[in-house]
């Protein structure tokens, strides 16, 4: 008998190393060929290299990691086949949060005297509390009276907006402990985003919760009736990309050495882009984290490379537009051709 | 060749002749990746005939259809409608040349009226260019009295009934003044006396000199409304033969390549005690003080009419709509389901009535679909699958029930329907049910399939399961069963032994 189990495990791996070449292989491409083009592009018109510039390179991804924080969480609510639009105003929100209570006592206008000059796990444990608290209203709003996440988290993202301005009254806060800005600095916030990736891939791919996730988008009846208890996995997936935000709230800023009621603006658009680019389907129930962290990279190549061709801003965003829809109309040619196999 | 848009302006001049055939496919051939979906394929409708395409899952029958539908195009081999070479470019093309299909899912908008969808594309405008809904709704009416089709035109889509949606869709292709009817297995979802009505319009429409094509599993029907029929196996064509010049057993030999010697292999196992005991069971509006028991390694056979609640019945058992008031028993001692995870918490398996919809988690794979339910309690430490092992699982199971796929990475989808579904009883087999529910186990899956099936709820009884068969097919119900339950309108109206139960008996008690 168990020679028998055996002999068939062999077969499953057999069978499975016989998979084709992972999907995130022709992201990368993509990306190789991106940054082909700028290098080519820097010699001929800006007389240096793009590639060889490891200050440059460094500056790309940190300007990324934030939103690949987001983007790892979104990826996992639009494999339920939803969508989490708070993200962006959630940043805001536990960035104002979190450095309210992470002021020196050194700072002559700090919000909360009484309250200067506490551990950095302060500010950063509120900070994902309060993302996760966003998170968790979102899915509680989708689970259980149903409404498309679309709509639910909207709100979010509207009210969430508002209340990092009222906190505040608008002023931003400044005067950080060098305690909580140490994570904001050197490559701290790339570690931070690829520990997350890491931690992420690893419960999509090996856990319950991933392969609970997978099924949901997939077909969420069919989930349902084979033993799922949707409402509460959409709640824990919603609450996961709520924490991430407050997260990336958390180390934006630390890096910035102060908050503002309107950081992280369009960050939730920038981090659902870099998801599709990586190959996520909008219509649920396909996405790999890899693939949203090379989606990432792709965004912060693009935006760089840009900048170093001395591209004008205005273009850049216009240009940015049309590779997140051509990377959808890309998805749609991949799963059409899919079908008539 | 001539290209569709001639032969339209051919027809109108009344040029061609009328040919004995309206159809005639000469040597189609068509690929796809991997597979030969069709090859050196022949087939003839003749005018004013219903010509059946009988065959397995798998056996070109659809890939045909969409030929003549103009969905695909043939890699090899010709077409030729009325006599006259064509190549059709699209459904559209195809119906406008007045080859028409309704498809095994229908394909009306639910948020429009009856008229809107017959004459979408087609709407009669008022001067202005404004849509003239009153002349629409007139030529809808005259349409529906020539069909014998009681339906308001204005009646939203969502509103009606599968059978109802049916007749719009028939009503929508006769409005194109259609030639050839191509029809995909339309009564599986249909009462006996709706298909009654169907088969009536049918050969009103066979009387007119319209040719249709009939895709079906049901032996009966054939020899019904059929005049001719042919079979496919394997993406070959094996012949076609008036159907009332064979008998059942000849078409099952043609379909399968070999003799299925007993169709139901029912086996007389011992019974055990009572495992699930439901007494008053209410869900309300939908159906009333359902009482029943099942015991161990018995099949309780559930007949009735679509509508009556059976599925419904299911459902409540299984936790995905909680029961308004009643109880269930589970081997003497009362349970609470009020979710399908309570249900499987309980050892209880519910195999759902429709495969795609509540089934299969379709662009996943065959392995993830198949282990999804297990994994609520078992093969997971700390939250962390142990895939080695569940994988080992599937595939001894996938091997037991003869699931045919490359391996078990390949997307559900991709498999047949008879396939899918053995890897979807697979799914509960895994999680060692002691109750097993089955809604519509076999329908829409092909005869060799449907042996297996039965053979491995026969073994699964002799196991000591005790299974509840829901089915609309007769034969399958007084076949497979122990015992029957017969329901009508939400209530139970009575069970039969199996040494008593007819054809006659069920349907007594099922139309009442």
């Amino acid at each position: 008998m168990s020679t028998k189990i055996e002999a068939s495990a062999a077969t499953a791996s057999s069978s499975a190393s016989k998979r084709r070449i992972p999907p995130e292989f022709n992201i990368f491409l993509v990306l190789i060929g991106i940054a082909l083009v700028y290098e080519v592009l820097g010699w001929i018109f800006v007389g240096q290299s793009f590639l060889m510039n490891s200050q440059r390179l460094t500056i790309m991804i940190l300007q990324v990691a934030v939103i690949g924080i987001i983007s790892v969480g979104v990826t996992q609510v639009i494999i339920t086949g939803g969508i989490d639009l708070s993200s962006g105003s959630v940043v805001g929100v536990t960035a104002m949060i979190a450095a309210s209570v992470a002021q020196s006592s050194t700072w002559p206008r700090a919000l909360f005297p009484s309250l200067t000059d506490l551990p950095a796990i302060v500010p950063i444990g509120l900070g994902l509390a309060v993302g996760l608290l966003a998170g968790l209203i979102n899915g509680w709003l989708i689970a259980k009276t149903k409404i498309p996440p679309f709509i639910a988290t909207l709100g979010m993202m509207v009210s969430a907006r508002g209340l990092s301005k009222w906190y505040t009254k608008g002023q931003p806060v400044s005067g950080l402990t060098d305690q909580f800005t140490f994570i904001g600095t050197g490559i701290w916030p790339v570690i931070v985003f690829l520990v997350v990736a890491l931690i992420f891939h690893i419960a999509l791919r090996y856990t319950r919760y991933g392969k609970f996730t997978y099924a949901i988008g997939a077909n969420v009846q069919a989930a349902r009736v084979s033993g799922i208890n949707v409402e509460a996995h959409l709640i824990k997936v919603y609450a996961i990309a709520g924490m991430l935000a407050g997260l990336a709230g958390v180390v934006t800023a630390a890096r910035a050495q102060t908050a503002q009621a309107g950081m992280g603006v369009m960050y939730e658009l920038d981090a659902i882009a870099a998801a599709v680019i990586g190959g996520t389907s909008l219509a649920g129930g396909v996405g790999r984290i890899t693939g949203t962290v090379i989606g990432t990279v792709i965004l912060g190549v693009m935006t760089s490379g840009f900048t170093f061709l001395r591209v004008d801003a205005y273009y850049q965003e216009i240009v940015k537009g049309m590779i997140i829809v051509a990377a959808v109309v890309v998805d749609v040619y991949r799963q059409k051709k899919r079908k008539t196999v | 060749m001539v290209s569709p848009t001639t032969m339209a302006a051919v027809r109108a001049s009344g040029a061609v002749p009328n040919a004995e055939y309206l159809l005639a496919v000469e040597g189609v051939r068509k690929e796809f990746p991997g597979v030969v979906a069709l090859d050196d394929v022949s087939f003839r409708l003749k005018r004013g005939t219903v010509h059946a395409l009988m065959g397995e899952n798998g056996a070109g029958k659809s890939t045909l259809m969409k030929i003549l539908a103009g969905i695909y195009t043939p890699d090899k081999g010709q077409v030729k409608f009325k006599g006259v070479d064509i190549q059709l470019k699209s459904p559209l093309d195809a119906l406008e040349n007045g080859i028409a299909m309704i498809h095994q899912e229908l394909n009306l908008m639910s948020f429009m009226t009856v008229a809107e969808n017959i004459w979408i594309r087609r709407e009669p405008l008022t001067r202005f260019g404004f849509v003239d809904h009153g002349e629409m709704n007139r030529k809808t009416a005259a349409l529906f009295k020539r069909l014998n089709i009681a339906l308001d035109p204005q009646a939203e889509v969502r509103d009606l009934s599968i059978a109802n949606r049916q007749m719009v869709e028939i009503a929508k292709a006769v409005s194109y003044e259609s030639d050839v009817l191509i029809m995909d297995e339309p009564t599986s979802a249909l009462t006996e006396r709706e298909v009654a009505h169907l088969f009536t319009i049918i050969r009103d429409l066979r009387s007119q000199g319209i040719g249709i094509v009939y895709i079906t599993h049901k032996m009966n029907e054939l020899f019904e409304i059929a005049d001719e029929f042919s079979v496919f196996r394997d993406g070959k064509y094996i012949g076609t033969h008036a159907s009332a010049d064979v008998t059942r057993d000849d078409i099952i030999k043609m379909m399968v390549g070999r003799e299925i010697t007993q169709m139901f292999p029912k086996e007389v196992v011992p019974i055990g005690d009572v495992v699930l005991s439901v007494k008053d069971l209410c869900l309300k509006d939908v159906f009333h003080d359902v009482s029943f028991d099942v015991r161990a390694g018995e099949i309780l056979g559930v007949a009735g009419l679509v509508g009556s609640g059976r599925s419904n019945v299911a459902e409540t058992l299984f936790g995905v709509t909680p029961a308004s008031s009643g109880t269930i028993e589970i081997s003497g001692k009362a349970v609470k389901v009020g979710s399908p995870t309570e249900a499987i918490r309980n050892r209880m398996a519910f195999l759902t009535e429709d495969r795609k919809d509540t089934g299969c988690l379709l662009i996943l794979d065959v392995l993830e679909n198949m282990q999804i339910a297990v994994l609520q309690d078992k093969f997971v430490k700390m939250g962390f699958v142990d895939q080695k092992a569940v994988s080992a699982k599937c595939e001894e199971m996938a091997r037991k029930l003869r699931v045919k796929t490359p391996n078990l990475h390949e997307r559900i989808e991709n498999l047949s329907g008879g396939n899918q579904q053995k890897a979807l009883i697979g799914r509960w087999l895994l999680t060692n049910p002691r109750i097993l529910i089955l809604d519509e186990p076999t329908r829409g899956i092909d005869v060799g399939a449907k042996a297996e099936i039965h053979r491995l709820v026969t073994e699964l009884a002799r196991d000591g399961v005790a299974v509840i068969m829901i089915s609309s097919e007769m034969p399958e119900v007084l076949g497979m069963s122990d015992r029957i339950m017969v329901m009508h309108e939400g209530r139970v109206t009575g069970f039969l032994n199996r040494a008593e139960a007819t054809q006659v008996k069920v349907m007594e008690l099922a139309a009442q």
